[in-house]
Parts: C-alpha cells; sequence; structure tokens
C-alpha cells in the first residue's frame, strides 16, 4: 500500500532497501531526518559524525572496505566536507557511496542558498535530482547501481521542499547485498601524485560514459505535448512546471550532471519556444547555450530564493495572481525567538548590557543577533566564532581583544570549533570563547553528539569533556557558569576579558526542551505595586514576559517556566515567587 | 473521486501544532483514495515563529505549495496568522479562525500594538469567515493542545469528510496517550458547524 513520507524518510527508505550498511551525517536543515530515520531500520550502522568532513571520511572507508554506504549533510556542509569528496572522485568506490546534498532555496534555516548542483561539475560527479518522495526512494536506488557500475560517488540533490513535502510513496523490499570483497589496491586508493594522475585519467573516462548513460537513463524523460513550448526542468520545479503548463512538453532531467546533450537537442528539436527552468543558479541554461541551443532562462526567472507554480505562470504568461487582502501588511512580524527559559538569553543580555563584540556563530543562539537582545556582531558559517575572534584582535590590537567574544554552541564547538580555538593559543591570541553547552544540538532538533554521551541510538558512550578538552588545547583559565545567573556571568566575563590570555567560559545549562532538563519546581508573578512599568523585564525578550500597555505594567504569561532572569533584571523587586513571603528576598 | 484539488493551508506559531494537523487530515485524504501531498516547515522558524502547514489532494497533485488565492480553506490557530496568510484564500473559500493571541516580540516588547480587532476585520472582508474559542472548548475536553483537533473536526464539517474517516485518521496519527482527549476534542468541532 502507499503511504505518505516526507522526501528524507523516502531516501532512509530507499538506501535501506537498496541494502546500506553503513550511514553517517552531522545533523542539518533540510537534510537531518535522513540519518536519523535510516537509524531506525535493523541492520545498518548509524552515527552523527562530529561534523561532515568526518562523516564523509568514515564514508569512504566504509565504501572502500565493500559497504553500500550513505553520506548526508545540508548544502553548507558539502563545503565542509569537500575536501575528502573531491579526491575520492578520483580513487571511486568499492562499495556504492551516495552523498546526499540538502539545498535550501529560499533560506529557511541557512546562512546561504549556494547551488551544490555546480559540485557535481567541478569534483565530476553524477548529480541526480528527485522531485518527489516517489523518486526520492527510487532514485537512491539507483544512485547506488550507478555508483558501483561507474566506480564513483553518486550526489543526490535534494532541496527543503523535496526533504519537507510528504508525498506518495510505494515502498519496495530489500535487497540482500554483499559485502564487496576487500582488496588492498594501492593505485587506487592512494593518491600519492603518481597514482592520481592516473586515476585523473580515469575521471574523464568515467564522465564520458556517464555522458553516454545520461542519453538512454530512465532518470531523464520527454514528455511531449504541445510543442508551442517546451521546458527543460528538474527536482520539485517540475512539479511547478507540471501544475502550471499542464499542456507544455518537458523535458523532465532526474540526472543534471552530466547532462544529456543528444537528447536536449532532440527536445529543442520539438518545440517552438525553449525554456529552462530551474531554482537558482543557471546549471543547465547556460550548458545548453554552450551548445548553441537558444533558450530562455535566467533572464525570465529570479536568482533568488523558490519557485512556485504561480511565480512561473507570473513570469512566463504575464498572468497576475489573485488580488488579495493585503492584511499582511497590517499585522506585525512574527520572527522566530528563543524559547522561555533557554539559558541562552541570560548570555545574550550580559553581552549586550557589556556592550561587547561579539563573534557568533550558528545554532538556536545565532537569534541572539535579532532584536530585542541584538548581541551578535558577525555570523558566517559552522565554527566561524573563534577564528573571527582572533581576526578581531590581531586586526586591532589586544585592546580590542579585552572588548570582544567568540559564542559558540556545544554541538558547533565540536563540529569546527576546535581548531580555531588551537590557534587562538598557538598564535598568541588573548580571545575570550564562551562555549554555550546546552547538551544538545538544538536547532536541528536536538541530536546527540560527542559531549552529550549519546549516540544517535541512544546508547551511553564515552563523553567528550569539553573541559578537559579545552586544557589540553592550552588553554589555562576556564571557567563553568550558569548562563542565568547573570551576575556571576558579567563578573566572569569582566574578569576574563581583563586577562591577557586565551580563556574559555563554559555556560552549561541545558537546553528547556530536553526531556531530561528538570521541570520548574516553582511560579512567579509581577507585584503591581511594585512594579513601575520600566519595562527592564521586558528587554530580555523573552515570551513568558509581556507588557500590558493600558495599566503599564508588565504581566507574566503562560509558558513561562519561572528560569529567573526577569527577576534578576527587575531593579525593583517586582518580580516574585509565588507563595514566598516579602522579606525573605530574592533566591538569585 | 473529484478531480479538482482541495488545498488547505493550516497557519500558526511555531510550537502550536500544524505539523500534526496537517499529518491528520493528509492521513485522511490518503484513506479516501486522494493523491495527496503535504508542504512542512521545519527547523528555525519552528522556533516560536510563523509556521504553515500545507496540504493538498485530489485525484492528481503536482505541486507541494499552494498557490495565493487557490486555498480552499485556511485553519488559523492564531488570529494575526490568519490575517497574514489571508490572500492564499480563495475569494469564495472559508477560514476557521481560533480566538486566541499569542503576542509576537514586537507586541510583547511593546513596539508594536497586537490588533486585537483583526479577526473582525477578517469577517468583514470574507462571508465564510469562522471564529471559535477553540482554546476554551480543548481545556474543557482536557487537554488545551487539543485546540486544533477542535479546527480539525470543524473543516471535517465544512468540507464534508465522513466523520469516521476523520477519527481513524486521528486514531492513526495522534499518539495513544493523548488519543481519548483528542477524539473528545474532534466531537465539539464537528458539533460547531453543525
Amino acid at each position: 500500500m502507499k503511504k505518505l513520507l516526507i522526501g528524507n524518510d523516502a531516501i532512509a527508505r530507499g538506501a535501506y532497501e537498496a541494502g546500506v550498511t553503513v550511514a553517517t551525517a552531522y545533523p542539518g536543515t533540510p537534510s537531518t531526518e535522513i540519518v536519523s530515520s535510516i537509524a531506525q531500520f535493523p541492520g545498518v550502522y548509524a552515527e552523527w559524525a562530529p561534523n561532515e568532513k568526518v562523516a564523509m571520511e568514515v564514508g569512504v572507508g566504509a565504501s572502500i572496505a565493500g559497504a553500500r554506504t550513505l553520506v548526508a549533510m545540508k548544502h553548507v556542509g558539502v563545503n565542509v566536507a569537500a575536501d575528502p569528496l573531491y579526491t575520492f572522485s578520483y580513487t571511486g568506490v568499492n562499495g556504492g557511496l551516495v552523498i546526499i546534498s540538502a539545498d535550501d532555496p529560499g533560506m529557511h534555516s541557512s546562512q546561504n542558498e549556494q547551488d551544490n548542483r555546480g559540485y557535481g561539475r567541478f569534483a565530476k560527479l553524477p548529480v541526480i535530482e528527485p522531485s518527489d518522495s516517489q523518486e526520492a526512494l527510487d532514485y537512491t536506488k539507483l544512485a547506488f547501481d550507478i555508483s558501483e557500475q561507474f566506480d564513483t560517488p553518486v550526489m543526490l540533490r535534494l532541496t527543503m521542499r523535496l526533504c519537507h513535502s510528504q508525498t506518495m510513496v510505494e515502498t519496495g523490499d530489500k535487497q540482500e547485498v554483499e559485502l564487496k570483497p576487500y582488496k588492498k589496491d594501492a593505485a587506487k586508493y592512494v593518491m600519492l601524485p603518481g597514482f592520481a594522475r592516473g586515476r585523473h585519467v580515469e575521471v574523464e573516462k568515467r564522465m564520458l560514459k556517464l555522458q553516454e548513460y545520461a542519453e538512454t537513463t530512465p532518470l531523464n524523460r520527454m514528455e511531449i505535448n504541445d510543442t508551442k513550448l517546451g521546458i527543460i526542468t528538474s527536482g520539485v520545479p517540475y512539479q511547478y512546471v507540471k501544475e502550471a503548463f499542464p499542456e507544455a512538453s518537458v523535458l523532465k532531467l532526474g540526472l543534471v550532471n552530466p547532462l544529456p546533450k543528444e537528447l536536449i537537442k532532440s527536445f529543442a528539436a520539438r518545440v517552438e519556444k525553449l525554456v529552462v527552468v530551474e531554482e537558482l543558479e543557471p546549471v543547465i541554461e547556460e550548458q545548453v547555450k554552450a551548445m548553441g541551443i537558444d533558450v530562455i532562462g535566467k533572464e525570465q526567472f529570479t536568482l533568488l530564493g523558490e519557485y512556485s507554480a504561480e511565480y512561473l505562470k507570473q513570469k512566463l504568461n504575464g498572468e497576475n495572481g489573485a488580488e488579495g487582502f493585503g492584511l499582511e501588511k497590517e499585522v506585525p512580524a512574527r520572527p522566530p525567538l528563543l524559547c522561555a527559559g533557554c539559558p541562552h538569553r541570560g548570555v545574550f543580555h550580559v553581552l549586550r548590557k557589556m556592550h561587547l563584540i561579539v563573534a557568533g556563530d550558528i545554532g538556536c543562539y545565532t537569534l541572539g543577533a535579532i532584536s530585542p537582545l541584538e548581541g551578535m556582531d558577525t555570523c558566517v558559517c559552522m565554527g566561524a566564532s573563534i577564528g573571527t575572534a582572533m581576526g578581531i584582535e590581531k586586526a586591532r590590537g589586544a585592546e580590542y581583544a579585552a572588548k570582544t567574544v567568540a559564542v559558540i554552541g556545544d554541538s558547533t564547538f565540536v563540529h569546527s570549533g576546535i581548531t580555531g580555538l588551537v590557534d587562538v593559543v598557538y598564535n598568541g591570541g588573548t580571545s575570550t570563547v564562551m562555549i554555550l553547552d546546552n547538551d544538545t544540538t538544538a536547532m536541528t532538533g536536538h541530536q546527540d553528539h560527542p559531549a552529550t554521551g549519546f549516540t544517535i541510538t541512544k546508547q551511553p558512550t564515552k563523553k567528550l569533556d569539553l573541559e578537559k578538552l579545552v586544557r589540553a588545547i592550552g588553554v589555562e583559565h576556564i571557567r563553568v557558569v550558569d548562563p542565568l545567573r547573570i551576575d556571576e556571568l558579567e563578573a566572569v566575563l569582566k574578569e576574563e576579558l581583563a586577562r591577557r590570555e586565551p580563556s574559555v567560559i563554559i555556560c552549561k545549562r541545558p537546553c528547556v526542551l530536553l526531556d531530561t532538563t528538570p521541570k520548574p519546581t516553582r511560579e512567579i508573578y509581577v507585584d503591581t505595586e511594585k512594579c513601575t512599568g520600566c519595562k527592564l523585564c521586558i528587554r530580555v525578550g523573552c515570551t513568558g514576559v509581556s507588557f500590558i500597555d493600558d495599566e503599564k505594567k508588565a504581566q507574566i504569561n503562560p509558558g513561562c517556566i519561572a528560569c529567573g532572569l526577569c527577576e534578576q533584571v527587575c531593579k525593583f523587586n517586582a518580580i516574585k515567587e509565588v507563595g514566598v513571603q516579602e522579606d525573605a528576598g530574592q533566591s538569585n | 473521486m473529484q478531480d479538482k484539488v482541495t488545498n488547505v493551508l493550516i497557519v500558526g506559531v511555531g510550537g502550536q501544532g500544524t505539523l500534526l494537523t496537517s499529518r491528520i487530515i493528509a492521513q485522511v485524504a490518503v484513506q479516501m483514495g486522494y493523491d495527496v501531498k503535504v508542504s512542512e516547515i521545519h527547523g528555525m522558524a519552528q522556533r516560536g515563529g510563523s509556521v504553515v502547514s500545507q496540504v493538498r489532494y485530489g485525484k492528481r497533485v503536482y505541486s507541494p505549495i499552494i498557490s495565493k488565492g487557490e486555498a480552499d480553506i485556511i485553519l488559523a490557530f492564531e488570529k494575526i496568522e490568519a490575517a497574514r496568510w489571508l490572500d492564499y484564500l480563495k475569494p469564495d473559500g472559508m477560514v476557521i479562525i481560533n480566538n486566541e493571541r499569542v503576542n509576537p516580540l514586537p507586541v510583547m516588547s511593546g513596539k508594536v500594538k497586537y490588533p486585537d480587532e483583526i479577526h473582525e476585520k477578517i469577517a468583514s472582508l470574507l462571508p465564510r469567515t469562522v471564529i471559535v474559542d477553540a482554546t476554551d472548548i480543548a481545556v474543557r475536553c482536557g487537554n488545551v493542545r487539543a485546540a486544533n483537533v477542535v479546527l480539525v473536526g470543524m473543516l471535517s464539517e465544512a468540507i464534508g469528510i465522513p466523520a469516521e474517516e476523520m477519527e481513524k485518521a486521528i486514531t492513526e496519527i495522534v499518539p495513544a496517550k493523548a488519543l481519548e482527549v483528542n477524539l473528545q476534542a474532534f466531537k465539539e468541532g464537528c458539533k460547531l458547524l453543525n
């Protein structure tokens, strides 16, 4: 029977059916569910790697050792994994290897919207793009065959809309796939220059063979209807094309690298007007134009964000969309925000108060950059905070270092912050680094990581001790504080910033959404007699406390977990614990 | 089976259960033999931001997302979210609004006023507007979190899905420990449009 699956679950199912026995990933929206889902299947070893480069390398080893292997990451993760990936393209595989790149047109949950189809051309890999969950499952299985047939890693390029849309899927049976025998073959797997030159020859031969395969593979197909309009497309935009122009002829490409040149020529010859519909970069369009074929592409369509059927109709037919009511302009924006009681809020409250320059990083805490906390100056990529703080110091001197901090989460620190800290110590930096240790990878949905002490399947494992690690790097000043004790945090920050040596402040408090985080044991309220309406508590930007305009008083909202931050901020002792006598004073 | 595609937009605030609701509606469409597509938002936007889930079903569905002016029905878990997504509704479409106010950050910080009468404005623009105190009903049923299923009951009546089909879908999707409350909330929701 058919069932609904999100694209990511369909890929996990496809990989399982294809006989994958090793799957590895670092969590990253929109890719995360793939490997957490495959971990549920019997006979598959699945892991969270510390970062995408390690995931790729584990994949390389598993493939060389003969296993069918899945490696998954979000688009920017491929940048991290690119080093092993490019050279693994030279060595080729033993057991089939498929690398998932989950791109994010529209940047729903990402810092850029790079188009990773580009990696296919650059690293000389076949790139496959499904357009719904059924294809996600089917193409995943086929990708493993292609990988082994052509001796190449295969990239399966997804977009957020595929990953997180549920569509109907017919599942199949699991193939029984034997481990391929392992054979020592240095000329294939040891990429010394002498051997690599030989492999590059193989890579180019492979690309020619794949070029031929592209012409006949069922991944590419022509749907000839009315020939007035012919559209070349791939991935989810295929669905928008079918919705917007049901009468048009379509060349649907499932294999987007290398392109089927003959097929494209014959399609172009059959239609009057030829259009390429592809989100983001003109990857297909430029190659079609290079073939001397006249085609409409990015002169008509944007390089930015996601497309839709509505957008395509507007651009190609000049149809104006529905007029609408325009009410959305009358309502306030609703940006995502830190949860009530989130430990990060304490950190950013203090950072703002101290007017520090904050080199930020990737995680929930990046939300500390927006109003009203506004406690972040930079955020570029995973792990960048520490190197950035070091660069600020080296550009502007130690005086500047005394008012600069790097802020990085526990999972992100393990991912790629460690080497930044090594640089600070090695090259005589004096940075103050705050590791916001909430005991999970929160933003992507609470995955474990090496410093939580649990594996992907919640098995207890050796816990990476951040304090010892930092000490081993050579940091001599390590402080562990509760980020919701803001006076203490501020005092510690002052001391460590003043120090002309590197220091690390570990802000330790678990994410409020973790099941293991203790539930609140007390409640708080606003004493309206004492509340002066100064709004200091409002400036912490918490959903647990709001301002009643008519009464000019603060109030505690449902959902407050009595973390104590607004209590500490209040100068008039107006926020109090329910059931505690006046003279008992503040517990914080 | 109808040839035309039915479009349901479910809007609310991250954490209100739009994902679960879209899964219930999708499940019922699967049971009834339709082709179904559901688009969800995961990740950063879930942290208390404005969220939307989209369910499309019919004989053959292509796009997983609904175009502006195409939704047959909008289920809004919160008032200003109804206003934010209203342009997606067909001119003769129906919007069911939970009379619930969740202050967004600019309102909490006192920078902007919450447009408290926005649902009345919607009602004046659209004849098929229904405003309901789903949260109160859910509380009476035993769990505030079942408010979304009250709205599912109303949707079920509005588009003529047999109650037993929807109950089957709820049983399939909702965790067992919350099932009884949710089925009760569903029944209450059905009554509201009867």
